[in-house]
């Protein structure tokens, strides 16, 4: 066995093959960019080497920089993650030459399947299915008819040149075949210039379904059942589970089969996935081979108990696999949900910057399942502009579906992250999805469920009411420990009543709280009575309180008069008032969002640095519009909401004043 | 019998009613409660012990002889903040405008007195129209009353001004010389002359609003320190603040059972400053993982935001923080901030709340509008109001702390007890390449040299530990250890002495 190995890569996938290695007794060595040298994978290698700036172009990816840390550390193999040199055919060559190993495909292999056409001939040839076409020219109306029937409606009419959905087709008989060739031919000849057509399967309510593949260099393959990727937002995958929900043992078995069939057609060693579209009469067919170990592979270990990192370890070293197709079972059910520093109600923009708070749920047993958090970060570190802004792979395992979608849900309550935005209350609002819980979906999911983006989630009446019921509880013990303050008067202390009205989401309750030793019982005005147990005390940022016996885990943070409670992906003020307070407030009149200036004003004296805007960009809240430098300090101004830039009144180099207008918006 | 006990009972129901129903709808009309709809939220519930209820006014010119309804427009009387004592009064803007005759003001002196005499601190709702122009020199008499009080109790016990509907001309300068003004946005505004007058004499054309609303006087004057959406928001949180706030200065600060570690560690705190110097990040997040709980109240929030003022918990009781503010122009110091924390620091001394002092700064801030300005003397004050408080005062350096900022923010020469710095900190005249350029004059022309130079100045000066050679720092601290760290420290100083020389006060640079 190899005595170290370096990890070409960095963020979780590092930390995550740094574990495997540790596990197997195996030195490591990490490589960091000037932006990463107190990274976790840094921290956690036994060595690190420093490959130069930030940009992944200058570190991460430069071949002959990866070379010399090599060499530097005496690594006998490189593990390369995924993204940068994975799946980079000179960088293997470059380690075949220097005799060093990599934990990962042949240079063949990674070759053949890197080309979208090569690789569909080579999939063809080993009657892997793929989606059936035509891709030769067509010359007329006739002949598109003729060639739709052979491949069978319905069928998909595309220009060449297309994009944009522009010369595209969908075509269900032969009338709209012909209709459909005509159009398309002449829409791509006035908007391309090119008018040459092509014909293929249209595949019906697709769903992304991936097969992973091990082989060794000994000729065995084995396939570790699929994982289901349907869940995606523009081509970027957000949730993904093993098995599918869709899936029967036919279908399983000719999927694997054929993948395995393609993995040794190319001389594949290591692990691999095939991924395929699956229409909903699961028809599936081949889309391309990805040489590489994924991002989601831990739904695969959750269900096969198989370490992939160890055996792509293993077989780099030469060693035969360990088990056969007939060992590799399905065990229970696993949940992927990518958390991103994306937030989703900007539109999904990135936010980077610091975590000032990152505690994830512990790993290990919850309930009747298990969490496995795949990360990279720690509290204090920072989401970096260079690089993808993933902040961990949350999965969780369960004996069935549904029982891994609820340890995920009480995942996710417990998953503390603040200081940037991120999509924890969307995934959140997914695993609640009808729609995902009966397992019914396509990869048209989030575009079909979410037309206007997301905007968070409403609370069900029921989960309401458990919500106020606890903050009345925890706001009486906010309110008897406000009453124990020093230099009160001897026997006129204040008395915390046992009435409250809880404001929430448009809704108010009023309550009346009997409280004892284990906990409050909270009677609501229709006579409804909840039992709050749980140990919150002032100050606490995560409730882990049960209602009635049934968990209930909410991020707590501070408003005036009240919390701001997150929980289920949604996010509430919660009012807690005496009743007289509560009808005070109800006079109150309702506020519209202040109309502030439409204008960016210089705050300090200073030097404009840089301006990242231009007019008529459309900007997000939060992006940076510029750099403004005083005393020797960079300070980036961002915009305060959405907005148009219509106006900018400054260039770089400019020396401004206080409020001198920088730019103006719509 | 049975006939005067209902007597009384008809009396109070008729002054409870001030202006009247109708008077009383149009108050809720314009979004703002009555004064005794106020009294009710900022006390705990029944604590209100009414004073004054029948007293009348005693004018009898322009027919007001008439018109003498209970109460004269202002209710007075003690009740409890979560069990603590306040005295308050409560403008009410539903009999004669809230305005202020001789009557009205003797009422608001006699809570005042009582308030000084017995150690409670004052809270001042204000919603007036101002002097009752029937009463003539009557009401300014009692205006003089009432600013009379507001300075004798200043420093005695502590004075709330919340201002709900309008505060203008003379009756402005009582809240003006109490410790806190908030203000409620939208219904509320302070100017000593009006937009009329204003147009008149200088033709400027403005609104009540822009002129002296919440906005204006949270973010422009600085004459508030906060404001809130609507009087429920602001009397929650004034009832927030009084918890963090002595009655008297006989008496230290509050406390109350804290739910939070001691020697909790922040691990996150060691990645707060930067790798780059010119790199900015919040100190807020210092200050929140330093307090208990979390739990920052601010002072100013939105005015001179490159200083942060405000109250934390340590261990349940009160401190005061004054901190650098990295994120707004640097941390530096200007006339603003050098006003804005210097009376925060004189308040906390007042009230022997501890002070704990954060120091990021690069220095004053040059300019022509800063020197035209005074900043001499406005940079003075905050030096002087350091200097002179008695209180345990805490100082922990995270970043820069170069030239008279140094010095200013707390530093050991100026009376500190307990100055800690992080290792990241650089406590120097000035940054490197600045210092060079001076002390290495002749090789400017060549910039190898220079850079030579500069490193080497950094490598000797760019760290905390010449200052800790000297004393002037007493410890070198892990920044994941500082709540830890400045609590003990406050924990050894619970008993601190000291005084200053006798003199009947002191000359600050005003």
């Amino acid at each position: 066995m190899f005595d170290k190995i370096l990890i070409a890569n960095r963020g979780e996938i590092a930390c995550r093959v740094i574990k495997t290695a540790r596990k197997m007794g195996i030195k490591t060595v990490a490589i960091y960019s000037d932006a990463d040298k107190h990274a976790l994978h840094v921290e956690m290698a036994d060595e690190a080497v420093h490959i130069g700036p930030p940009p992944a172009n200058q570190s991460y990816i430069v071949i002959d920089k990866v070379m010399d840390a090599i060499r530097q550390t005496g690594a006998q193999a490189v593990h390369p993650g995924y993204g940068f040199l994975s799946e980079n055919p000179k960088f293997a060559e470059a380690l075949e030459a220097a005799g060093v190993a990599f934990i990962g495909p042949p240079k063949g292999a990674i070759e053949a399947m890197g080309d979208k056409i090569t690789s569909k001939k080579i999939a063809q040839e080993a009657n892997v299915s793929t989606v059936p076409g035509y891709m030769g020219l067509i010359e007329d109306a006739d002949e598109a008819v003729k060639i739709s029937n052979e491949i069978g409606y319905p069928v998909m009419i595309k220009a060449s040149a297309g994009g944009g959905g522009k010369g595209m087709r969908i075509a269900w008989n032969d009338a709209e075949a012909r209709e459909g060739f005509q159009s398309s031919k002449n829409e791509a000849a006035s908007s391309f210039g090119d008018d040459r057509i092509f014909i293929e399967k249209f595949v019906t309510q697709p769903r992304h379904i991936e097969i992973q593949v091990l082989c060794d260099a000994h000729g065995n393959g084995i396939y570790l059942n699929e994982r289901e990727c349907s869940i995606q937002r523009r081509n970027q995958k957000v949730v993904e589970e093993a098995p599918s929900p869709f899936l029967d043992e036919a279908t399983r078995k000719a999927m694997g089969e054929q993948s395995v069939a393609l993995a040794k057609a190319v001389g594949y060693t290591s692990a691999g996935t095939v991924e395929f579209i699956v229409d909903g009469d699961k028809n599936f067919y081949f889309l391309e081979m990805n040489t590489r170990l994924q991002v989601e592979h831990p739904v695969t270990e959750l269900i096969t108990g198989v370490d992939l990192v160890e055996q792509m370890i293993r077989v780099a070293n030469g060693e035969p696999l360990s088990m056969t197709q007939d060992d590799v079972k399905i065990d229970g059910w696993a949940i992927e949900n990518r958390l991103y520093a994306e937030d989703p109600y900007r539109n999904f923009l990135p936010s980077i910057g610091r975590l000032t708070r990152y505690r994830p749920p512990a790993e290990g047993p919850l309930g009747d399942g298990i969490v496995r958090n795949d990360t990279g970060i720690f509290e204090g570190g920072e989401i970096s502009m260079y690089y993808d802004p993933m902040i961990a792979k949350l999965c969780t395992w369960g004996p069935n579906r549904d029982a891994a979608i609820e340890t995920m849900r009480n995942a996710l309550d417990s998953f503390e992250v603040e200081g940037i935005g991120h999509n924890l209350p969307f995934v959140a609002a997914v695993m609640d999805h009808p729609k995902f819980i009966s397992g019914d979906m396509t990869t048209a999911f989030i575009a079909e469920e979410y037309p206007d983006g997301f905007d968070g989630v409403t609370l069900g009446a029921d989960a309401l009411k458990r919500v106020a019921a606890a903050c009345a509880a925890m706001n009486r013990v906010a309110e008897i420990r406000r009453a124990r303050i020093s230099g009160t008067l001897d026997n006129h202390e204040r008395h915390v009543g046992e009435d409250w009205n809880v404001a929430l989401q448009g809704e108010s309750f009023d309550v009346t709280i009997a409280a004892d030793h284990e906990g409050s019982t909270v009677r609501f005005a229709d006579g409804a009575e909840l039992r709050v147990q749980g140990n919150w005390t002032p100050g606490d940022q995560l409730a882990r309180m049960t209602v009635n016996g049934d968990p209930l885990v909410m991020k707590v943070g501070k408003i005036s008069g009240g919390f701001r409670i997150r929980t289920r992906g949604a996010e509430l003020k919660v009012h807690v008032r005496s009743p007289r307070q509560a009808e005070l407030a109800r006079q109150m009149p309702e506020k519209l969002p202040p109309d502030t200036s439409k204008m960016l004003l210089c705050p300090m004296p200073g030097l404009i640095v840089k301006v990242d805007v231009e007019e008529g960009d459309e900007v997000q809240e939060g992006q940076a519009l510029c750099t403004v430098e005083a005393m020797k300090m960079e300070n980036i101004l961002r915009a305060e909401r959405k907005g148009v830039v219509s106006k900018i009144n400054a260039a770089a180099g400019d020396s401004l004043a206080v409020d001198d207008v920088i730019m103006e918006f719509e | 019998m049975k006939d005067i006990l209902q007597e009384l009972e008809t009396r109070r129901a008729a002054a409870r009613l001030g202006g009247g129903q109708k008077r009383i709808e149009a108050q809720h009309a314009r979004g703002k409660l009555t004064a005794r709809e106020r009294v009710e939220l900022l006390l705990d519930e029944g604590s209100f012990e009414e004073y004054d209820m029948f007293v009348t006014h005693r004018c009898t010119d322009f027919g007001m002889e008439k018109n003498r309804p209970a109460g004269d427009g202002v209710v007075t009387g003690w009740g409890t903040i979560n069990g603590r004592m306040v005295y308050v009064f409560s403008q009410d803007f539903t009999v004669l405008g809230g305005s202020v005759s001789a009557t009205h003001a003797m009422k608001i002196c006699k809570i005042m007195d009582m308030a000084m005499q017995n150690g409670a601190p004052v809270v001042g709702i204000n919603d007036s129209g101002g002097a009752r122009i029937q009463e003539g020199v009557d009401s300014l008499a009692g205006y003089g009353e009432v600013f009379q009080r507001n300075i004798m109790a200043s420093g005695v016990v502590p004075q709330i001004s919340v201002i709900m509907g309008p505060c203008a001309g003379g009756a402005v300068y009582s809240p003006a010389m109490t410790d806190f003004i908030f203000m409620v946005k939208d219904s509320s505004y302070m100017f000593v002359t009006g937009p009329d007058v204003v147009k008149t004499v200088t033709n400027e054309h403005v609104t009540a609003e822009e002129l002296g609303g919440a906005s204006t006087h949270t973010k422009k004057s600085s004459v508030a320190d906060g404001a809130f959406e609507n009087d429920v928001e602001a009397l929650a949180e004034v009832r927030r603040l009084v918890d963090f706030l002595p009655l008297n200065n006989r008496q230290p600060p509050p406390t109350r059972p804290f739910f939070d570690d001691v020697d909790r560690l922040e691990a996150s705190l060691d990645t707060l400053v930067p790798e780059n110097p010119n790199t900015p990040y919040d100190m807020k997040e210092l200050i929140l993982k330093i307090a208990d709980e979390a739990d920052f109240y601010e002072i100013q929030e939105d005015f001179a935001k490159n200083i942060i003022t405000g109250f934390i918990r340590l261990e349940g009781q009160t401190v005061g923080v004054v901190a650098n503010q990295p994120m707004v122009l640097a941390g530096v110091l200007d006339i603003d901030s050098a006003r804005k924390a210097a009376r925060f620091v004189r308040f906390c001394d007042c009230f022997e709340i501890p002070i704990l002092t954060l120091v990021d700064v690069p220095g004053f801030l040059p300019g022509t509008s800063q020197e035209y300005n005074g900043v001499i003397k406005h940079g003075a004050k905050l030096l002087f109001a350091y200097g002179e408080a008695t209180v345990p005062k805490v100082t922990v350096i995270t970043r820069k702390s170069y030239g008279g900022a140094y010095v200013v923010m707390a530093s050991k020469h100026l009376r500190a007890d307990v100055n800690y710095a992080w290792p990241t900190s650089e406590i120097a005249v000035m940054g490197a390449k600045g210092a060079t350029e001076i002390i290495h004059r002749a090789d400017l022309g060549d910039p190898d040299k220079i850079a030579a130079h500069t490193a080497e100045y950094e490598d000797r000066f760019a760290n905390p530990f010449v200052a800790a050679e000297r004393g002037f720092i007493d410890e070198v601290i892990q920044p994941r250890s500082t709540r830890k760290r400045v609590a003990r420290a406050f924990a050894a100083l619970r008993s601190k002495q000291q005084s200053m020389p006798w003199k009947k006060h002191d000359n600050i640079p005003l």
